[in-house]
């Protein structure tokens, strides 16, 4: 149980709480990272769902991009990032890691929110388009938030992976929580190295359980189940 | 990525056959290894929570937290007491099956229709029989689904135990990043996408075998 009074002291040391290599920097540069990376896999995700989604195209594309994501190791998406990044001129650190983690929460935002789209009753649809509103409004007043409980456990996925694999980062020169564990690998520091592993491992249940929470808050009211 | 290298040497590829060759061995050894402890842990726990449904949560949720949990940072945690061993990075490993493996036998042995369960009751067999003749075999498909997800996603992070001296063709990955050389990145990276790539199909190949009768009309 030595490890573990080990971890205990480290974390409480005040000195590991201090200055640019303090837990409060890591814990803000690791969701920086995660949150810039979920941001730009949205933003190029998004639209191609929604506009899949609503017209019901490329339905196995979009389906099949789930299952080769899986397929792409973490680590080696972390290596390609870093050929890339290098060869860009963009440097170690943040990019390669970013480069890496984009492509790897793209497949769960891009391939949930095109089922969420999908799945919403034609008829609900129909009705709508009936009552005179444009494509844009029924994808904006009907679809998407009939299908955004479904579409944010897509973006929670992709969290969760992202903050989990930012830890990787470290291993390219980045900062984050990955740099505790990698240093404490290096330097056979087994308290730094457990704690590191226990903020990022706490930070990715956190980031799972709020994702949750919200998608519980966004159910439309009328598709809450009573209970 | 020195200038003027470049991005594979395929010289270096030629003179590392037998590396590459000892390194795809271990990939795949850490992988069956692990796919197969996880699928006996987690066909027990499966007939657990079958059994008692009320476990079915609590075996889940605890799973799931086990999934959660950072590939990296749980190979860490598991250093202070199993080293830089093959125990260290099948115990992460195995974890990670868990979720992905109870989910599918349990779908798959509840989604087996209520109608099959009284014909094989009315033609006389006892619940083993039930269990071990009509059931597990109509849920096989969907348990199979899992044990390929399983794999796939066992092979991805086979290369993560590079970092605790394990690894296959993270072995590679690894050595890119620290030398610099774009060549045995690329190898690294490529070579664990190929082999989840073959894998996955060999599964489809033995699921095809174990279920004919999925086969055409």
């Amino acid at each position: 149980m030595t490890a573990l009074g080990d971890l205990a002291r480290w974390l409480t040391d005040p000195a590991n709480w201090q200055g640019s290599h303090g837990i409060p920097v890591r814990v803000l540069e690791h969701i920086e990272l995660s949150g810039f990376s979920v941001l730009v896999a949205l933003v190029i995700a998004m639209p191609i769902a929604l506009y899949l989604g609503h017209t019901g195209r490329a339905g196995f594309v979009a389906i099949n991009v789930a299952n080769v994501g899986r397929a792409l190791p973490s680590l080696a998406l972390l290596a390609f990032g870093l050929v890339i990044a290098i060869s860009l001129g963009l440097g170690l650190g943040f990019w390669p890691t970013v480069f890496a983690l984009v492509p790897l929460a793209i497949p769960p935002i891009l391939t949930n929110s095109y089922v969420a789209i999908r799945e919403v009753d034609r008829d609900v649809v129909e009705a709508a388009r009936g009552m005179g509103l444009s494509e844009g409004q029924i994808l904006r007043s009907i679809e998407v938030p009939l299908g955004l409980p479904l579409m944010l456990a897509g973006i929670r996925t992709a969290a969760v992976n992202v903050v989990a694999t930012a830890t990787l980062g470290a291993l390219v020169a980045g900062g984050a929580l990955g740099r505790f564990i990698v240093d404490g690998l290096a330097l056979q520091e087994y308290d730094q190295l457990m704690a590191g592993a226990l903020l990022v491992a706490l930070l990715a249940v956190g980031t799972e359980v709020s994702f949750a929470a919200l998608e519980r808050a966004t159910v439309p009211a009328g598709m809450r189940v009573v209970r | 990525m020195t200038p003027g290298e470049p991005l594979i040497r395929w010289d270096w590829v030629a003179s590392h056959v037998g590396d590459i060759g000892q390194r795809v061995g271990e990939h795949l050894e850490l992988t069956v290894i692990a796919v197969v402890v996880g699928f006996l842990i987690a066909f027990v726990l499966s007939l657990l929570a079958l059994r008692v449904p009320a476990l079915y949560g609590p075996i889940t949720w605890t799973t799931g937290i086990l999934y959660t949990i950072p590939s990296l940072a749980l190979f860490a945690l598991l250093i202070p007491y199993t080293g830089l061993s093959l125990l260290s990075a099948e115990i992460g490993l195995v974890s990670y099956t868990l979720l992905i493996l109870i989910r599918n036998i349990v779908a798959g042995v509840r989604g087996v229709p209520a109608e099959v369960r009284e014909a094989a009751r009315g033609m006389g067999y006892t619940d083993r029989e039930i269990f071990w003749r009509t059931e597990l075999p109509l849920a096989l498909a969907v348990i199979f689904a899992g044990v390929r997800v399983a794999t796939i996603t066992t092979i991805g992070l086979v290369t993560v135990t590079a970092l605790i001296g394990q690894g296959g063709m993270g072995y590679f990955i690894l050595l890119g990043i620290q030398l610099f050389f774009s060549t045995a990145l690329i190898v690294g990276a490529l070579g664990s996408v190929v082999l989840a790539v073959l894998a996955d199909g060999s599964l489809v190949l033995v699921q095809r075998a174990l279920t004919p009768w999925t086969r055409g009309g």
